[in-house]
């Protein structure tokens, strides 16, 4: 099943990259995600839509490991990262590709040195090709010029094109993203978008993107869930969030889709 | 009063695990050699013009005091040997420690924090990168192996600083000095006063490191957690000294 250049939807018999089961989790008495079920396909960018607070970004905490459920289970690539010894855990945490909604850039390195990072880590690349493979990489969102500014002399795009450059630098299986557009202008926050969409989904690489903006929504979702209160209230393909009649869900999509279904 | 006791039996539980998982890191592999170093050059060398200046201080003032004092006693020949235990045993070691708690115990706890709420210190864990081991396990040990050199050097500027101060108001010569200076001092008066600032280092790494990966709050935040870390640190301090000295005079009587 094929849709509008978006790429091929996997059928529900394919064992799923990331598997959410019964996942809950408190901050001291605020019950934050009530129950969350949700599967991740190869290939597949499954857009996690909500408003503000309500558990979104905590999702994808749990999902890296910075935070850990009270109750339920998280498969990546079929194996579990709750309650595992760190080891594995970072064993896992090299297959993704995580940019942070402000994207967390390490501010005593300069551009370069925050995208060589992942490699002088986890690989046996000599310094060269270290910093070779690191121009590649901003080569790509832009940024080869910038190479040896510090993050603090570039602006917030700037920031968020040297995040993604980050996390593709180890050519991860799963990118997570969180609020890629949050903070920035229309104009910029097309750019990454577009930027995510060529290079975030090459291939079979599987993307989850957290965030409350319909453009990204639009431009890069091939399943949508959305979060209220806790709980996915709808989850399904792009064609069938946006035909719901739900009016909660009528509400927070109308913005974009209304005007299609005229 | 009961909520206050509460929040500090729980920071003081919450500092023993944190305890407990640094040294955990510290001495099992892999070891971050590189920024170790790194923090070692931070910590130590970087220290050093303050330390010096310190070192400086307190032998001048030692001399400055110590040598009215013992002119009224008519005990004037015992004041090389004064300034050099006074600063040995304990001026040197406990000037050197707050010193350094104010510099390093206030830079450790605003990186730190800083880190924390820009979410760099997730960005490294989701890296797959161990935090603890890179930036916490770094850098406790890097205070507490330049704790104890950087008091080496306070000692020899305030004894140096000491004589220069007395030769300006009367003739000694440094070998005079050096010698009458050191015929008291023994065994414990140097090795283990010196080597209890390793102690002192320890703590100061321990609870900058703490507070500042405990930040929250954005940029107040930041600033409450280096504040907290130099005032909580030279407390520590303070209060093993007071332990320390004890426990040296009974060991080593």
């Amino acid at each position: 099943m094929t849709r509008d250049g978006r790429g091929t939807v996997p059928s529900q018999a394919d064992d799923p990259v990331i598997r959410i089961s019964g996942v809950r989790k408190s901050f001291g008495r605020q019950m934050v995600l009530d129950g969350i079920d949700l599967d991740v396909g190869r290939g597949e960018t499954m857009t996690i839509l909500g408003r503000s607070g309500t558990g979104k970004s905590v999702l994808l905490k749990l999902i890296v490991g910075l935070q850990k459920p009270d109750a339920g289970s998280i498969h990546i690539g079929g194996q579990e990262i709750v309650d595992v010894p760190l080891e594995r855990l970072n064993e896992i945490r090299k297959k993704l590709g995580f940019l942070f909604q402000h994207a967390a850039l390490y501010d005593s390195l300069t551009v370069e040195e925050n995208v060589a990072f992942p490699l002088a880590r986890h690989t046996d690349l000599p310094d060269a090709e270290r910093r070779q493979r690191a121009a590649e990489l901003l080569s790509r969102v832009g940024l080869e010029g910038d190479r040896a500014k510090m993050p603090s002399d570039i602006s917030g795009g700037m920031k968020k094109r040297v995040g993604l450059a980050r996390a593709l630098a180890l050519d991860p299986e799963i990118m997570l993203l969180d609020e890629p557009t949050a903070g920035l202008d229309p104009i910029t926050a097309a750019e990454i978008i577009e930027l995510i969409g060529e290079l975030g989904k090459a291939g079979e690489r599987s993307a989850i993107v957290v965030t409350h903006d319909l453009r990204s929504v639009e431009a890069l979702a091939d399943r949508v869930a959305l979060l209220k209160e806790g709980s996915i209230v709808i989850e399904g393909s792009f064609e069938e969030v946006s035909q719901s009649d739900d009016p909660f869900v009528a509400a927070f999509l109308r913005p974009t889709f209304g005007h299609q279904h005229v | 009063m009961k909520a206050s006791l509460i929040g500090f039996l729980e920071w003081l539980g919450e500092l023993g695990v944190f305890c407990s998982q640094a040294f955990r890191t510290a001495v099992s592999p892999p070891y971050e050699g590189r920024e170790l170093l790194r923090q070692m050059d931070e910590i130590g060398t970087k220290s050093l013009p303050l330390v010096i200046l310190s070192g400086a201080a307190i032998g001048t003032v030692l001399s400055l005091h110590t040598r009215d004092t013992l002119t009224l006693f008519g005990a004037k020949s015992a004041l090389p040997g004064l300034i050099i235990l006074s600063v040995l045993r304990e001026s040197g070691p406990i000037i050197t420690a707050l010193v350094v708690s104010g510099r390093v115990g206030a830079g450790i706890g605003a990186e730190l924090g800083s880190m924390k709420v820009t979410d760099q210190i997730d960005a490294i864990a989701v890296s797959a990168v161990d935090p603890y081991r890179l930036l916490v396990a770094t850098r406790i040990v890097a205070c507490t192996v330049m704790l104890p050199l950087l008091t080496i050097v306070a000692d020899f500027c305030a004894i140096m600083t000491g004589w220069l101060t007395t030769r300006l108001v009367e003739p000694m010569a440094l070998s005079y000095y050096i010698g009458h200076g050191f015929e008291l001092v023994q065994f414990n008066d140097l090795i283990p006063t010196t080597a209890k600032t390793a102690v002192f280092g320890l703590l100061i790494g321990v609870v900058g490191c703490f507070q500042g990966t405990r930040t929250a709050g954005g940029t107040a935040g930041v600033g409450r957690s280096a504040t907290s870390a130099v005032v909580i640190a030279s407390l520590f301090v303070i209060l093993a000294d007071v332990v320390l000295v004890k426990l040296i005079i009974v060991m080593f009587r």
